[in-house]
């Protein structure tokens, strides 16, 4: 399990394959051979071996032909499931999805590809990523590449088993209230959730869209940055999108002993495991070692945001699954007598627990006479929290905390008590309704369980987030 | 606020358009009940003199032209997904009288 990993880093094995010194086929032929391999985790949903082999040889052939090919030359990656890609199903591992085939790709997922990755599996994830452990799959549970009777994480569960597994260089998955950062904490990968924007969501499916982004899942600091050099930037398929950096993401800074580092007091308290506590501690102190200047901060706000999280999120999951009506994709109730019938037997049997939870709920936040107490109460605390976010990042660079309260859970511990499940999300559903960048860095284990670190900077400092993180997984070695 | 019955639960799902089964109102009587009870900690909080916020980053009324932009995609290839279509358009049940 730690192990040296079968993959260079991410820049070097590009490199080889553009030199012709490595093959594309070779990479990914190593990649379908892991992703059988290890099955029993139940990573994956699906792999596209056709179509990666293909590419493959598209690509040597390229090489062959001395044409220039891109900075992920012969790349293997494995792309959530929820992301729109050629070669298979796209299912956002629910029931209601099962057997759509993607008309376009995601945009990440062109960019990708333009760059000369090649995606080789689907990651398995929470059904709509509406969860922390896999669990909500409508498929299969994926398990704790550390300890198979505990979860990944999730919703990114499946990308980051895939990345510990060493099934491929890279994953991408989608984060809306931590579903990288929590998945990368548990299973002990870096998992970056960019700035609000920074990464185009065309083509995936949507689930909370004031929140969601999409991210690299990597093995180190150096590979979620040389990914995320080739997903940002504006997209006209999505409004939303920001402009990128005009330098790359790629160059990274030495930043400990220049910046200011504030420990979010809030994280460190009440709700969390001593075990975490511990390696958060034994973090901070290395960062001081090293000569940052680390002073605690205050956001009174931020026990707050997990409740504004599950008004806002399961009012936009209501809004952007109204679509799946039956008629248009997805399963389709064909004895419906007549179109009420259609719609309600379609969405009632083609969704998950899970997703009829969020539906329900963001149903009567939105719904007359409640609005005002709910939604727009939450959207208005939102606001309290980010305005505190400012205020701190007046007096530090970068925020740090743990990722998770905890270590990854059993199978099944909370499978039966939703709001315990919620709480999985604590630490990491501040970020997302701020939109700033955050990032979890593995810090350590205990009892066997990865425990990782989660950091943070002001909206578009992606780049000096990246820097610390790089700077911390290199004091942790 | 009151906590939600099977009728409460019975109208949401009618409202959202899902078909749900006597168990499962039970079960989301009060699992829904719970969720909206913890989230309930959020009317207490002074809010006072701001605003909601609708969007992070500072974007407003991002605009294109209102033009076709040809994206190379045959109507069939996109129609593929449809359960019923009739001359390249989606076919649903009929919907009045």
């Amino acid at each position: 399990m730690n192990g040296q990993s079968q993959w260079l880093p991410i820049a070097d094995m590009a490199a080889k394959v553009q030199s012709g010194q490595l093959k594309a086929r070779e990479l990914v032929e190593k990649s379908l051979k892991t992703i059988e391999n290890k099955r029993e985790y139940d990573a994956i949903i699906v792999a596209l071996e056709k179509r990666a082999l293909e590419r493959a040889d598209e690509i040597d052939a390229a090489v062959q032909r001395g044409d220039t090919v891109g900075a992920l030359a012969g790349v293997p990656f494995i792309a959530k499931d929820n992301m729109l890609v050629f070669g298979s199903d796209t299912t956002a591992a629910s029931n209601i999805l099962k057997g759509f085939e993607a008309p376009y790709q995601a945009t990440a997922i062109n960019r990708l590809e333009s760059a000369g990755a090649i995606c080789v599996a689907k990651a398995n994830l929470d059904a709509f990523a509406h969860g922390a452990s896999t669990e909500n799959s409508d498929f299969f549970t994926t398990k704790n590449p550390h300890d198979k009777t505990r979860v990944p994480g999730g919703s990114s569960g499946g990308s980051a088993a895939s990345v510990v597994l060493d099934l491929a260089p890279f994953a991408l998955g989608t984060d809306t209230g931590g579903s990288i950062r929590q998945p990368a904490s548990f299973s002990g990968c870096v998992g970056y959730k960019p700035t609000y924007g920074l990464v185009s969501r065309s083509g995936v499916v949507a689930m909370a869209s004031s929140t969601d982004v999409v991210g690299p899942l990597t093995r180190t600091v150096d590979d979620a940055a040389v990914v995320l050099d080739v997903i940002t930037g504006i997209d006209p398929l999505d409004s939303t999108a920001i402009s990128r950096d005009t330098s790359s993401y790629t160059k990274l800074d030495s930043v400990v002993a220049r910046k200011k580092i504030g420990v979010v007091k809030e994280y460190m308290g009440e709700g969390l495991a001593p075990n975490v506590k511990a390696v958060i501690e034994s973090t901070i102190q290395k960062l001081k070692d090293a000569g940052a200047d680390v002073q605690e901060v205050s956001l009174p706000s931020l026990p707050l945001s997990l409740a504004v999280y599950y008004i806002l999120v399961p009012a936009e999951v209501s809004s952007n699954l109204s679509r799946y009506d039956g008629q248009r994709y997805g399963f389709s109730y064909e004895d419906a007598k007549d179109m009420d019938e259609s719609y309600t037997k379609s969405r009632g049997q083609g969704f998950g627990r899970e997703a009829k939870r969020r539906i329900m709920i963001g149903t009567y936040v939105l719904s007359s006479g409640y609005y005002d107490a709910y939604y727009k109460k939450a959207q208005t605390v939102r606001t309290k929290l980010i305005n505190e976010f400012n205020e701190t990042f007046k007096k530090v660079d970068y925020l740090l905390g743990p990722t998770a309260p905890t270590t990854a859970f059993k199978i099944g511990e909370n499978a039966n008590d939703p709001l315990q499940m919620y709480l999985a999300d604590v630490m990491t559903v501040g970020a997302s309704l701020a939109g700033i960048p955050a990032v979890n860095v593995p810090a350590g284990v205990s009892e066997g369980l990865p425990v990782g670190v989660q950091l943070m900077a002001a909206q578009r400092k992606d780049r000096e987030l990246l820097s610390l993180a790089k700077n911390t997984q290199e004091l942790l070695k | 606020m009151a906590d939600l019955t099977r009728d409460d639960v019975l109208k949401l799902a009618r409202l959202a358009r899902l078909d749900i089964s006597d168990e499962e109102i039970e079960r989301y009587s009060k699992e829904l009940t719970e969720i909206l009870h913890y989230v309930e900690q959020l009317q207490a909080v002074d809010v006072n003199g701001l605003e909601p916020t609708n969007q992070v980053t500072g974007l407003t009324n991002v605009m294109r032209k209102d033009e076709v932009v040809d994206y190379g995609y045959a109507p069939k290839e996109l129609l593929k997904n449809v359960p019923h279509t009739q001359d390249d358009q989606i076919k649903v049940r009929r919907m009045i009288g």
